[in-house]
């Protein structure tokens, strides 16, 4: 029986029964993406004080379910679809028990509504993170349970199917670096599930009344646990998709392969150790596991984003050079695409996830600095430079890639398409910059009203904090505008764009039926071979190959040094205080 | 081409390392490690350390703590909040809960304190402003920092972990004196 379909524009085959779970689960996470956005309107709406659109409850309730949405539901639904792809894709395999997918994908959608049904039922305003003691409905807790059991199962499936490919002998030699990451993201993904159950286990024991206490401090210890290093999931992933865009557009091939995977074997190893991030202020934690803990031994983990920050755009120029495109330091980066939104949203994804997410990240993970930053507006400033510009621009880049590839739609309003990344990650650079203003003037995040109305006692921000949130706030409004866009076009061409593959119908985007049988006409695809030699070139030889990506690179240390050092400055001028 | 390819060379791992590529390792390693240095020398030379002095305690037993100090010290009130201005040097407190952070303490500009801080009911989130120096409150812990306030003036304390609907209305009040 043929269960292969090859892409005729890409090359890529795709399995019948795992281009199936692709598409669900990449579907079901734009519709939490679709919700989080639409969410996230009032959430800025309201912290832009001349505004101050929503009442407090909703304000809270919303802001609930944005963070969830986006930050839990969305990343983790797509990057199930990525993980399908890494590996019966692109190790040209089948799927090891399709119906084991299924229901673990299912288990996620009927968690995911039932957590949002217990958040629209407003009783459990308890933002994502839900710190006891305070407490939400039971059905809340048990939502995320099922939603990380279900993601769990897929990602056992995804580790059965690389046993297949093996076993099957579909490729030759070792996985390529793409699915080297997709493999590091999924095994951060079980430690991270793994604490998870650990502590939401008990909670909803705790919320039904079975446990009749939660210590809030180990909560906090463990819930980060499951609450960063699902975030880690997303770097493994994103770092993932810039390397197979930088493959599919530029024909570009890692540095060194060595480098690279040694660089995901860091993630591995370290980036667990950042739970520690958020309890560098709290009570009892003592000095030496804070320094180590949040320096990811020692910063080995930065170390790595480091590397891939240099290898990623290295590759890309490598790849440009060899095409002719010699000039100067930058000709093959202005050169590169620019109208093209796979390239534009990769590349904007990459320079705000170093330049603002990753150095925003280190210094107020500093063990020390975190005291002028720890829940001010500066953290959300923070992580929506690394999920949202880094992770979800990078979604979006690969997303329109998926169009044509696996959906079998045109895109439609391609005009859109290409302003696109510019209108979210613009908007969403307004926002970070002027939030990471904002907090350093001690905004509070998860904060209702600047102006403390119906306080006792007072307290007046300065007349610069209310601009920065306005001017925040817009940039906020540009990035759903962007978002928006987005939306538009993926669900767009899903539903009008022309069929570049008759049966490519309603039923076969939305809900994974498979397109016509005589479609999947290969019953095995043929093996995978290595990447060509390079003529006359063993690694990547002597000399500096990428001396643009090597200034870019160097622009970016010199930021992160002087900006790390401005904080301790700024650390140096508050009340000394110490044990 | 590659990404997505298995790697060209079957002994991949064994392929040279581009001079590049090392030098920027290097170079990033070399600025992890300082970054790494800065935290245990602030630790030795700076004067901003989190104590990580703390102890579990239980709602009633620091609440009856906090009265003691107030009982002692308190000086006049503010909008029904007693205002507490105990002797430089010593043990003062302050808790926060739905929606309060109490009392309003007055400090002596330079002197020391060992400041102590617990929850009553959620977690809250201390933060000093405009100093902007933020703690997390943990329910069933007691934390002690030793404090030095520099400067004189009227600071707000404002709670920056999101406690339930009054959240907003939990403005509490430290003054420092010269």
């Amino acid at each position: 029986m043929s269960s292969f379909r090859l892409c005729p524009d890409s090359g890529f085959y795709f399995n019948r029964d795992a281009e199936r779970l692709m598409k669900v689960n990449a579907v079901a996470g734009v519709v939490a993406l679709l919700i989080a956005g639409i969410l996230a309107l009032g959430v800025v709406l309201t912290r832009w004080q001349e505004v101050h659109l929503l009442p407090a409850d909703i304000f809270y309730q919303v802001l609930t379910g944005h963070g969830i949405n986006a930050l839990i539901f969305w990343v983790i639904f797509f990057e199930m679809a990525i993980l399908h792809f890494a590996s019966t894709t692109l190790l040209r395999c089948r799927l090891a028990t399709p119906g084991w997918a299924w229901a673990g994908f299912f288990l996620m959608v009927i968690g995911a509504v039932m957590n949002n049904i217990a958040v629209l039922q407003g009783n459990s305003s308890v933002m994502m993170t839900s710190y006891a003691p305070m407490q939400a409905a039971p059905h809340f807790y048990l939502g995320l349970i099922l939603f990380a059991v279900g993601a769990l199962v897929q990602i056992f499936v995804f580790f059965g199917t690389l046993v297949v490919a093996q076993q099957e002998k579909t490729y030759e030699g070792s996985v390529p670096i793409v699915t080297f990451g997709a493999i590091t993201a999924a095994i951060i993904a079980v430690f991270t599930i793994a604490s998870g159950a650990i502590i939401l286990v008990p909670t909803f024991l705790w919320s039904i009344g079975y446990i009749n206490h939660i210590d809030a401090e180990m909560y906090r210890v463990i819930w980060w646990a499951l609450g960063h290093s699902s975030q880690q999931i997303n770097v493994a992933a994103h770092v993932a998709i810039w390397y197979l865009l930088a493959g599919i557009l530029f024909g570009a091939r890692p540095m060194s392969e060595k480098v690279s995977r040694f660089a995901y074997l860091l993630y591995i190893l370290f980036l667990q150790l950042a739970s520690a991030h958020h309890i560098l202020v709290d009570p009892g934690i003592s000095t030496e596991w804070k320094i180590f803990n949040t320096s990811y031994a020692m910063y080995l983990a930065v170390l790595a984003s480091m590397i891939h920050g240099l290898t990623v755009p290295g590759s890309i120029e490598v790849a440009q050079r060899n095409k002719g495109l010699n000039k100067g330091l930058f000709e093959w980066l202005r050169k590169a695409p620019w109208g093209n939104p796979v390239f534009s949203g990769m590349f904007i994804s990459l320079v705000t996830f170093g330049f603002l997410g990753g150095i925003t990240g280190v210094v107020m993970g500093t063990e020390q600095i975190n005291l002028i930053i720890h829940n001010t507006i500066y953290v959300p400033a923070h992580f929506h430079a690394t999920v949202v510009t880094g992770t979800t621009l990078a979604f979006m880049a690969l997303t329109y890639l998926l169009i044509p590839v696996l959906f079998r739609r045109q895109m439609i309003l391609p005009w859109l398409a290409k302003l696109q990344p510019y209108i979210f990650g613009g908007g969403m650079v307004i926002l970070i910059l002027f939030m990471l203003g904002a907090g350093t003037l001690g905004v509070s995040r998860r904060h209702w009203d600047m102006d403390f109305t119906g306080a006792l006692l007072t307290f007046e921000y300065s007349g610069m904090a209310y601009t920065l949130m306005a001017i925040g706030a817009i940039g906020g409004v540009l990035a759903i505008v962007g978002g928006g866009s987005f939306l538009l076009i993926t669900v767009g061409s899903l539903l009008f764009g022309k069929k570049l593959e008759p049966s490519a119908g309603f039923l076969e985007s939305f809900v994974g039926k498979p397109l016509a049988a005589s479609v999947y006409n290969i019953e095995r695809p043929e093996k995978l071979e290595r990447a060509p030699q390079l003529e006359g070139h063993h690694g990547s030889g002597g000399g500096f190959e990428a001396p643009g990506t090597f200034v870019l690179a160097l622009l970016l240390l010199v930021t992160f040094v002087v900006y790390y050092f401005i904080n301790w400055k700024y650390l140096a001028s508050v009340w000394p205080m110490g044990s | 081409m590659t990404t997505f390819l298995p790697p060209a060379d079957r002994i991949w791992w064994k392929v040279p390392v581009g001079r590049q590529e090392l030098v920027w390792i290097a170079i990033a390693l070399v600025w992890c490690l300082i970054m790494f240095a800065m935290m245990p020398i602030w630790h030795i030379y700076g004067k901003q350390n989190l104590s990580t002095e703390a102890y579990q305690t239980t709602p009633a037993a620091y609440g009856a703590k906090v009265q003691e100090m107030i009982d002692k010290y308190t000086v006049r009130e503010e909008s029904g909040i007693p205002v507490v201005r105990p002797p430089a040097g010593s043990d003062v407190y302050m808790l926060a809960r739905l929606w309060q952070w109490w009392p309003i303490l007055e400090l002596e500009k330079d002197k020391s304190y060992r400041f102590h801080l617990s929850s009553m009911d959620y977690q809250h989130g201390f933060s000093l402003q405009p100093v902007n120096i933020n703690m997390q409150v943990v329910p069933g812990y007691e934390m002690v920092i030793n404090i030095t306030p520099d400067k004189a003036g009227e600071y707000g304390v404002i709670c920056n972990e999101y406690c339930g609907i009054g959240h907003h209305t939990m403005v509490g009040k430290i003054y420092v004196g010269e």
